[in-house]
């Protein structure tokens, strides 16, 4: 068990984490999500012992995994400067990447670096930036760590490239089972994949449970201005629109059976809001009143 | 039944309910595993999981340690019950707003029935 406790993260007089706790059970997915700037990367960067916390802490099963070799060993880090040597070849990134970890698959690392048509003579200076994220997938997924975090390593691919990625990311997983957290952005391609969704805000932990359930919060409600508006009162709103005498309310809190059977009733029509349209109404720009009230 | 809002686990479970019903899936029969289900449907295969607890708790599948899930040998009969008892909610209630909204008359509809009984 990864436990974060009070994490605080600060940059100067900029709050990049802020206080967030936060437990995360073995073995399972996780999707990070935020908006640029809401902490994610420096979060991962504690998590990964890459850096020190200013206030709180972080333990795996118990044990501080700053500067713990073998915490570190079973530790995959991937994020968007590769900390790797930009003049050296694929083939030697590889190999020293290797050698570095006990539970590298070297058979696993070719197949990866066929399936993104990776050239093994090719310097990592030379590389496209879809090129370079794959590398990153390569070495992320091709260390079989314990505790594998993919910050966003995505960037730049295109969607057949993605599309690989997820695939051999699920099959890899369910035959090797670790914890791995996603970051992304790009939330409705592989919201499937998560078993549990994380999203923190503006340096804060807004939230985290099972994927599914967070897909059951959201729920559009359509209909004539005033039927609407009588189901929508008392109930946390996180987006309006109006056509004509047509009014559509985005509503945060899952439906009981009883209260959708009511809106039907009343002639309303329910919609499911997509998990990353659920992500932008609950970090909408602008509007720290709306996500206080989630809390 | 098939509710816009359902989670993805759910209509794993209504799929395979699906498959029972028809036949695809026979009484005793062995279901594919949580993690083939995951790699056919790219999803988390806790997902696939929760949908397979949740027949095993409706009585649809059982379990055999250590083999894997199959399908109740009553499963089949209980479900043609289920959706039978909800068959006119569920399929006929919605069809008549429809016809009423669009001025389509009951004896129209019992004729078009009777046509395509035949």
């Amino acid at each position: 068990m990864i436990s974060l406790r009070d994490l605080t993260v600060r940059y100067g007089d900029t709050v990049a984490v802020d206080g967030i706790t936060l437990d995360l059970e073995p073995n399972k997915i996780y999707g990070l999500l935020g908006r640029n700037g809401s902490g994610k990367t420096s979060l991962l960067s504690v998590l990964a012992s890459y850096r020190r916390p200013c206030a709180g802490t972080v333990t795996i099963d118990g044990v501080d995994p700053f500067e713990n070799a073998a915490l570190m060993r079973a530790t995959a880090f991937v994020r968007d400067s590769l900390d790797v040597t930009d003049q050296d070849r694929i083939a030697k990134v590889l190999d020293f990447a290797g050698r570095l970890r006990p539970t590298w698959d070297a058979g696993y690392a070719e197949h990866l670096a066929d399936v993104f048509e990776l050239d093994r003579r090719r310097r990592v200076s030379a590389l496209s930036r879809g090129q370079r994220s794959s590398l990153g997938v390569v070495l992320g997924l091709a260390a079989r760590a314990p505790l594998t975090i993919l910050d966003e390593v995505y960037l730049g691919m295109d969607a057949g490239a993605r599309a690989a990625f997820y695939r051999e990311l699920l099959a890899d997983y369910l035959a090797h089972p670790r914890t791995i957290i996603l970051s992304t952005h790009l939330i409705e391609e592989v919201a499937g994949l998560f078993e549990q969704v994380i999203v923190i805000d503006r340096g804060r932990l807004l939230l985290h449970e099972d994927t599914d359930t967070f897909r059951a919060r959201g729920v559009a409600v359509t209909g004539p201005a005033a039927a609407v508006e009588a189901f929508a009162a008392g109930r946390t709103v996180l987006g309006e629109q109006s056509l004509g005498g047509v009014r559509q309310v985005t509503l945060y809190g899952a439906l009981a059976d009883h209260e959708a059977e009511a809106a039907r009733t009343a002639g309303l029509t329910l919609a499911p809001v997509g998990v990353q349209d659920l992500f932008v109404h609950l970090t909408a720009v602008g509007d720290t009143a709306r996500t206080e009230a989630l809390r | 039944m098939f509710d816009d809002r359902s989670p993805i686990y759910q209509q794993i479970a209504n799929g395979i309910k699906d498959e029972v019903l028809s036949g695809t899936l026979k009484e005793d029969e062995q279901i594919m595993s949580t993690n083939q289900y995951a790699a056919f449907y790219r999803i988390n295969p806790a997902t696939a999981a929760k949908g397979f607890a949740q027949l095993v708790d409706e009585g649809v599948l059982y379990k055999k340690r250590g083999i894997g899930m199959f399908v109740s040998p009553d499963a089949r009969g209980r479900l043609r019950a289920q959706r039978r008892e909800r068959f006119f909610a569920d399929v006929v209630d919605p069809m008549l707003t429809e016809a009423r909204m669009v001025g389509v008359g009951v004896d129209e509809i019992v004729a078009y029935l009777k046509d395509g009984a035949r």
